[in-house]
């Protein structure tokens, strides 16, 4: 069967963009084939540095024809309506059918040559193509990645005739720009394609191309005694940028392995793309690198091997000059002071801010993790500190490591610099949790204090939109408490860390402040004089949106500064609450009832706490959200996640727990035959509450039938067992304790009726069922578990 | 001297680089007479990019990076060096052959060197132009960069031009297996009238500008002279001059304004927080220039 063969060959594609192309492309033309009714046996896309490649194979020569019946007009309608349907369709009166009174026709299409519609189908793709970022050049109007040079294509050894704008489809395409003798060479389907690339230095597979990479690289070591560091990413990346790769070993001087091996690697992969070489058995990095070269040397690649050592080491001078001037004089205080002018982010104040937040909530956390509040505070400041040194801001993806060693450097203990280089862990799903005390301490604050902050200021994730990384730092702080076991209020400290964000209320102070002549006094938000330029009225009303969603529309019909202060006073006033309990907040009772129409200030605190616990529930609710994520990838079923949250617990160790020993009492036989037995309790009681109100108080042991006392022994046998279990957070054992009612509750249903005419009976059994429902309810929302 | 032998001196690169880019029909320019942090902003790319009309040339410029300056202490660092600017438009459809036609020239073995073309997409956001492209790498080091514009002054660029900036000393050190910029050979190591070293002209050139830059400049005098050139940029382009207004005075303006700002910065006299606010300010004096030229260009079309 025939073969498509299509090249689009340009200019140097950047290595990060071909993946994508070659599944994009590959993509559109099925797509397109399967649009004009051409089902093919086999596509494949290949991407390299100057060329995007579909081979299809088994195409059908043409389209397949087809047969499509047309209803006409009714028999006996006015001739026009039938020289109309005639006219449409291209058949004569004979060739109608009549049925059910109405004429029919049988319109035959004959399928078009496959090789018309890849013409179409190579223009709509190429002028279609997603490229990340895409160009015009010359004079024309084209737009490709870099400009496109030529396109070969071929459909069953021909040529087929298309032109986009001016550049003409053939059977030609050229091989590798500096080995190629002839470069340019002719091929009619893929093996000639495929072999004559070859000959002329070109592989044409990624995967090959990372192969031969891997390969020639483990050999060149191998042979030296050495052992080459992989790296996947950098693999792939440097299969992007050779067509002919060619791994050449080079040395590096070994003046250079003072330095830290991950400020080395970094420096090779980033700025060079090197991969690193160590020595097997031995901690540290050789005193090598390996480079893939693009082209094979006739001197073996000792120039460029000379070349590129001496590019590494200007470039490992200048690590050198920032690892030696980091540790000079006191390097902390001075970054320190430093993170004073880096903004975090506009609305959530700078960096220093956010260190004096991460501080304050490490604190909080140490001792529900093991660790030593004042180390966790002193850890937490620092740990943002090499943010403002040298090699960080050369290398922004040595973050704490650098600030690790530094720590270690300026004499910190172990542990405190452990934390200080591992508190942005993990960074991915591969990437280990800690597990240090002081560690977990300051990784969860750094993480919970990213989440309240861009959820304070309404920066959450939408769809596929996530700039600011809010799913990892959440998964990360699952995975830490998860892993390690940490016992959290996550609703109280993301509560009580809201108020911690200065820039917040600075804001509201400042809308205060604007209103008019606010007295001084205590009584006055004051901070120092001037800092605040008057905000603009719209900004305003997005800070009040965040905080209460009626806000703006409230904000635009206050008339006056009392008013205001009485509608969002509290905000402020909460905040001192939570943060200062022991102070007596500025709004005094006599204030807030004479001038704010408040009863007194527990009324506004009441208020601003329940801002804030409307502000922490959509927090967790989004940390429970990704906690059902990562539980339905291990497996575990999302109804029984479902049960589980619904009950509103945020203690995710707990809530874990719950969900394993629900999912394995489910698996029992007493599991399932339970379950039968609520839903058919809750069915009964859903259907009765319809009729009227259900009866109150609790149930009494009736003496017949035995089956209704039995049912009664058995709740009141369980109570004190479940009370136990959920006390000691024995989850199996709560429903151990569940188990024993299914007996009973199979026996009831079986042998009551439990809308007996005597009410005093019916209203027994009904409370009777409420107390099973109940029962069950302490574990999980049974309702929600299907099956 | 065979073509394929190496030069023997930076200036004979230089002459080289000329005779090639000569011989291709460019025009071969001379530096443009203001301070200037980039060849890109030389008229003849910033301006000439813009419009209809087909432009190609090539030149020499001298570029200031006052912050760069290391008292002659640092091998590789020059608060002025030379930047070799080509500028192709519409840039022809064989322009990378072309580039490496020029390494070729100045002696480069492209069988035994590693080059490579890796994704740098251009931008200056002072002028308000970006362009995708390439940083070119010879074994493992960037001697070029190469773009194809796609925006200067915040305008399309249609047709697109293409150009090619050469780090002279860098190229130069490589070429000639130089490990120190000032030990390049300036002049033929065997000239007659005796060898100079790049050291020899410049070294003394970048220790009292490093100075100059560091500590010498009085920032209230350059901020005054900043202000000084943001007003005339306006002026300029409010006078009527043969019905054109005075786009061409007006850039020079703006590339006085543009280095007064690179000074101050040298001079740690701008705050994080006004950097933006700078920038903002040269990027839209030279939108002004930008927009006046092309009307002038298409006006004469």
């Amino acid at each position: 069967m025939p073969q498509l063969l299509l090249e689009l060959f340009s200019e140097e594609i950047p290595a990060r963009m071909q993946g994508n192309a070659a599944r994009d492309l590959e993509r559109m033309a099925r797509d397109g084939l399967a649009k004009a009714g051409l089902i093919s046996e086999g596509l494949k896309a290949f991407a390299g540095p100057r060329r995007l490649t579909l081979v299809v194979e088994g195409l059908p020569i043409a389209q397949p024809d087809t047969a499509e019946e047309m209803k006409g007009p009714r028999v006996g309608s006015p001739d026009q309506a039938l020289d109309g349907f005639l006219r449409k369709t291209g058949l004569t009166r004979d060739q109608l059918v009549e049925r059910d009174g109405l004429y029919f026709g049988v319109v035959k299409k004959t399928g078009r040559p496959t090789a018309e519609i890849i013409a179409e189908l190579v223009e709509q793709i190429v002028r279609g193509f997603a490229w990340p970022k895409s160009m015009t050049w010359g004079t024309g109007k084209l737009r490709w990645v870099r400009p496109l040079q030529r396109i070969l294509c071929v459909f069953n050894r021909e040529v087929v005739p298309l032109e986009i704008d001016g550049i003409v489809a053939g059977d030609l395409s050229e091989g590798h720009r500096f080995l190629s003798e002839t470069r340019v060479f002719r091929a009619r389907d893929f093996d000639e394609y495929h072999e004559a690339l070859a000959g002329h230095f070109v592989v044409l597979d990624v995967e090959e191309r990372k192969q031969r990479i891997l390969e020639g690289a483990r050999t060149l070591c191998f042979a030296r005694g050495l052992e080459l560091v992989e790296d996947e990413g950098l693999l792939e990346e440097v299969a992007g940028l050779a067509e002919w790769p060619t791994p050449i070993l080079g040395d590096m001087d070994p003046a250079f392995l003072d330095l830290p091996p991950e400020v080395i690697r970094t420096s090779m992969r980033t700025h060079q793309k090197y991969f690193a070489v160590k020595t097997p058995g031995q901690p540290g990095l050789a005193p090598h690198f390996l480079v893939v070269a693009n082209i094979e040397a006739p001197d073996g690649g000792k120039a460029i091997a000379a070349g590129n050592a001496k590019v590494l080491s200007a470039r490992l001078s200048d690590a050198r000059f920032f690892w030696d001037e980091d540790r000079l004089g006191e390097a902390f205080d001075r970054w320190l002071k430093k993170l004073n002018g880096v903004t975090f982010q506009a609305k959530l104040g700078t960096m220093a801010e956010r260190v004096e937040r991460i501080t304050a909530l490490a604190r909080e956390i140490a001792p529900l993790v093991g660790a030593d509040p004042d180390k966790a505070e002193r850890a937490a400041r620092l740990a943002k500190a090499d943010l403002a040194s040298d090699m960080v801001g050369e290398f922004p993806e040595l973050q704490g490591i650098m600030g690790g060693y530094y720590a270690r450097a300026f004499g910190l203990d172990d542990d405190v610099a452990d934390a200080v280089r591992d508190h942005y862990r993990p960074q991915g799903p591969g990437d280990a949790v800690p597990t240090a005390p002081l560690s977990v301490a300051v990784a969860l604050a750094d993480k919970l204090d990213t989440l309240v902050g861009f959820f304070a200021i309404d920066e959450k994730p939408t769809g596929s939109k996530d700039p600011f990384a809010l799913r990892r730092a959440a998964l990360g702080v699952i995975r830490v408490v998860l892993e390690n076991g940490v016992r959290l209020e996550l609703s109280a400290l993301t509560k009580v860390h809201l108020f911690r964000i200065e820039s917040i209320w600075r804001v509201l102070d400042v809308v205060f402040r604007n209103l008019g002549e606010f007295d001084s006094g205590d009584r006055s938000f004051g901070t120092d004089e001037g800092v605040f330029e008057p905000l603009e009225h719209s900004s305003i009303m997005t800070w009040l949106d965040v905080y209460d969603e009626d806000a703006a529309g409230r904000w635009e019909d206050i008339e006056s500064q009392v008013e205001f202060e009485r509608r969002f006073g509290f905000y402020l006033q909460s905040r001192e609450v939570a943060l200062w309990p022991e102070e007596r907040p500025r709004y005094d009772s006599e204030y807030a009832a004479n001038r704010l129409g408040w009863a007194d200030w527990n009324d506004l605190r009441a208020a601003g706490e329940r801002a804030a616990v409307r502000f922490s529930g959509g927090l967790t609710a989004f940390l429970a959200d990704r906690l059902k994520v990562l539980l339905r990838d291990q497996g575990k079923r999302h109804d029984l996640v479902d049960a589980v949250f619904a009950l509103g617990d945020d203690d995710l160790v707990r809530i874990v727990a719950r969900v394993e020993a629900l999912s394995g009492f489910l698996a029992t036989e007493d599991g399932t035959n339970l379950l039968q037995g609520y839903k058919r309790a809750v069915n009964i009681l859903r259907a009765e509450e319809k009729k009227g109100e259900l009866p109150t108080g609790a149930p009494s042991r009736a003496a017949a039938p035995a089956e209704e006392g039995a049912l009664f022994d058995a709740l009141t046998a369980a109570a004190p067992k479940l009370d136990a279990a959920l006390a000691a957070e024995d989850f199996t054992g709560a429903m151990t304790a569940l188990a024993a009612l299914r007996g009973p509750v199979d026996a009831f249903f079986e042998k009551v009726l439990v809308n007996s005419d005597v009410p005093e009976e019916r209203d027994n059994r009904l409370r009777l069922l409420m107390q099973v429902r109940d029962a069950m309810g302490r574990v999980a929302d049974f309702s929600l578990v299907t099956g | 001297m065979s073509a394929d032998a190496k030069p023997r001196s930076f200036q004979a690169l230089i002459m080289r680089l000329n005779q090639y880019w000569g011989d291709q029909g460019c025009v071969i320019l001379q530096p443009h007479d203001e301070q200037v942090g980039a060849g890109t902003l030389h008229p003849a790319t910033v301006l000439r990019a813009l419009g209809p009309k087909p432009w190609n040339a090539a030149y020499v410029q001298p570029s200031r990076r006052p912050g760069d300056g290391r008292y002659g202490e640092n091998p590789n660092r020059l608060q002025h060096y030379y930047q070799y600017q080509v500028i192709l438009k519409p840039n022809p459809a064989n322009m990378q052959d072309l580039y490496l036609g020029s390494l070729r020239a100045i002696g480069l073995d492209l069988k035994l060197h590693d080059i490579r073309f890796v994704e740098d997409d251009w931008e200056n956001p002072t002028v308000g132009a970006w362009g995708l492209g390439w940083e070119v790498w010879c074994d493992g080091m960037e001697v070029s960069q190469y773009t194809y514009f796609q925006q200067v002054g915040g305008l399309d660029v249609s047709p697109v031009a293409g150009e090619l900036t050469y780090g002279l000393e860098r190229l130069a050190m490589y070429v000639f297996g130089v490990d120190n910029v000032y030990d390049l050979p300036f002049n033929d190591p065997d000239s007659p009238l005796g060898a100079i070293s790049y050291g020899e002209v410049f070294l003394e050139n970048e220790r009292q500008h490093s100075e100059a830059n560091f500590h010498g400049y009085d920032v209230d005098v350059l901020k005054g002279q900043f202000e000084d050139m943001e007003r005339q940029v306006p002026l300029m382009l409010a006078r009527n001059y043969q019905n054109k207004a005075l786009v061409l005075p007006a850039y020079d303006m703006v590339l006085k304004a543009s280095h007064l700002f690179n000074l101050m910065n040298a001079r740690g006299a701008i705050a994080v927080a006004e950097r933006a606010s700078y920038i903002g300010r040269i990027r839209d004096l030279c939108k002004m220039c930008a927009q006046a030229w092309v009307d002038q260009q298409e006006e004469a079309a």
